[in-house]
């Protein structure tokens, strides 16, 4: 019973973490921003975007992933300009990774981060107004605070959805070790080898350490959240 | 300071036509709940606008309907006391405190951090957040933020309405050293009489959407013409007094006014203080000849001014005794049978225990 992990398969731990990470911290400031135009928005084409949000929610992943190697491809309509004009390259990158987890985990970061916008006390806000606080301060020193726990909660949920995500990733950007090749491609991939049982496995294990961690993180953050606001 | 507003608005069904002024102090802004109080308010505040109409403050325009000028509410340097408090959950009672204060201009601040802590007594909260607070402690820490804008004008709903009797007594004598010693224009919603009493130099009586009334508290509430709009019970006098002695044997204090000694339950104020002293017209019996037998420790005597009918079976007196104006209400049977009619002498008697202690507090400087 061997349970070191193989240079290839901590190469596929570090890429996961580094797409999660990445997606999740990208995600974040898009996120409070769709958030807070749902709650509080009120114009036409809201419940479009309410609707574009959460597509890649209900979507098989496989789908999700058909239309970004579509749209963000090498020839693609976003991926060409992109590349041409800006060098930013996704397809069979692991920042196409990273884009497929990102665009996977929105809907549940928006949601987290929705909920705790409507749960502010807007006679707060006014408050902080008649205090002489323009609108944008009020924002920053008031109403950022406040959903502080939800933000936090939408970034947790975001970087464990990032860890799982297969469907999207594999159909995007495959499954090359050293450069897509997350957590779940390579189980994946060890599944379909005979006598691959015992290293997927290992794996596995870890995956689990690794989502024991994050959900451990995030009740200590939302602990130390609670105490600065004196509950 | 003065503010002087003159608006009509429309919200909904509700239509109000306002004008009245300020005149330095503390201006109580009474009425029944529905009659608009709370939406002068926010015409004044900036978050509702009129139809039509002016707000000014001193020579400083708010509103101007006819010049196209509307502040926006951060703009007005006004100040907001609410009824819950609505301290911000995340900051400390001191950054509470100085949130007005990153977004005055450098020079407009005149307000003193230790002067208002001190003044409201804030000591042990600063370091503290507000859930911990107590609703009294929420209150001045409210009151204490927005003073610490160094507003032109304070705004306070019903700072009171939210707290027992015991914490309103704890709060009342803050807001009157706030009126006295910050020298700042404050406008106050209640609709507790008893507050305008002990706080207000001027009110203005709203109902209705219209001002009934406004002018020097003491003249307001001794008009006859109010009594029956103000409620049953509510109509009184207000007396001008000071503290003369105290009696610690039967526990009662002795008070000056011009219609004679005033006994009332103890009060804790040092003689020669300057007090107002409210007087309910249903607590004054009237009688014809000076009584001898009665228990009743306030005999004053007096002259009738005016009759006015209340309702279908009472009658309002005002009666004149040397100077002060006190109100009375009895059946017209009893004004039937005693001959009471303008110009009769006659002797107003008054129990110590029914005097509204809560409405007993220090003079305002202001009108």
């Amino acid at each position: 019973m061997d349970f070191s992990l193989s240079p290839e398969e901590w190469t596929a731990v570090e890429l996961s973490l580094r797409v999660a990470t990445v997606a999740s911290l990208a995600s974040l400031l898009p996120g409070i921003a769709v958030a807070y135009l749902l709650a509080r928005g009120r114009f036409p084409g809201l419940s479009i975007l309410n609707g574009l949000v959460h597509l890649p929610l209900v979507m098989p992943p496989v789908v999700t992933g058909y239309l970004l190697l579509m749209g963000f491809g090498r020839r693609g309509l976003f991926g060409a300009f992109l590349s041409d004009y800006f060098g930013i390259v996704f397809s069979f990158r692991w920042t196409g990774a990273a884009l497929a987890s990102a665009i996977m985990a929105f809907p549940l970061m928006v949601r987290a981060i929705r909920l705790s916008v409507e749960a502010v006390d807007r006679r707060l806000e006014a408050a902080a107004g008649t205090l002489g606080a323009p609108p944008f301060a009020v924002f920053l020193t008031v109403t950022l605070p406040l959903i502080a726990p939800g933000i936090l909660a939408g970034l947790i949920l975001a970087f464990a959805k990032a860890m799982g995500e297969f469907g999207a990733t594999i159909t995007f950007v495959s499954n090359i070790p050293g450069e897509t090749q997350t957590l779940p491609s390579a189980i994946y991939a060890l599944l379909q080898v005979p006598g691959g049982e015992w290293p997927a496995f290992r794996l596995v294990l870890v995956s689990i350490a690794l989502s024991m961690a994050a959900l451990v993180a995030s009740e200590w953050m939302a602990h130390r959240v609670n105490i600065r606001m004196g509950n | 300071m003065t503010l002087s507003v003159d608006i009509e608005a429309r919200f909904g069904d509700f239509q109000l036509t306002t004008a009245f002024q300020s005149g330095g102090g503390l201006t109580a802004l009474f009425g029944p709940s529905g009659s608009g109080k709370t939406s002068v308010m926010e015409l004044v505040g900036g978050v509702r606008r009129p139809l039509k109409g002016r707000i000014t403050l001193d020579d400083r325009v708010l509103v101007d309907t006819t010049r196209g000028i509307f502040l926006a509410p951060h703009r007005r340097r006004i100040g907001w006391v609410f009824q819950e408090g609505r301290l911000f959950p995340h900051l400390t009672g001191r950054q509470n405190l100085l949130y007005g204060q990153w977004f005055t201009p450098r020079r407009e601040r005149h307000e003193n951090f230790e002067r208002v802590v001190d003044l409201l007594g804030l000591a042990h909260l600063l370091d503290r957040r507000p859930s911990g607070f107590s609703g009294g402690e929420r209150s001045r820490v409210g009151i204490g933020r927005a003073l610490l804008t160094s507003p032109r004008l304070l705004l306070m709903d019903e700072p009171l309405a939210a707290l027992d009797d015991v914490r309103k007594s704890e709060i009342l004598p803050y807001i009157e050293r706030l009126r006295d010693q910050m020298g700042v224009e404050i406008l106050y919603v209640t609709h507790s009489i008893a507050e305008v009493v002990r706080l207000a130099g001027r009110v203005v009586l709203l109902s209705g959407g219209k001002v009934t009334a406004s002018g020097p508290t003491q003249e307001v509430l001794a008009s006859l013409d109010l009594a029956a709009s103000l409620g049953e019970g509510e109509a009184g006098a207000v007396l001008d007094a000071h503290v003369e002695a105290h009696d610690p044997v039967y526990g009662l204090s002795q008070l000056r006014a011009r219609a004679g000694s005033i006994h009332i339950g103890a009060l804790d104020l040092p003689v020669g203080t300057h007090v107002h002293l409210r007087v309910r017209a249903r607590d004054v019996l009237i009688a014809t000849e000076r009584p001898n037998s009665v228990s009743a420790l306030n005999v004053f005597s007096g002259r009738i001014l005016k009759l006015a009918p209340n309702g279908a079976a009472s009658v309002d007196l005002a009666v004149d005794c040397s100077g002060d104006i006190l109100l009375a209400s009895v059946t017209r049977r009893s004004a039937h049978e005693l001959g009471l009619e303008p110009g009769r002498p006659v002797y107003a008697i008054v129990k110590s225990v029914s005097f509204d202690r809560l409405g007993v507090g220090t003079a305002p400087n202001g009108g």
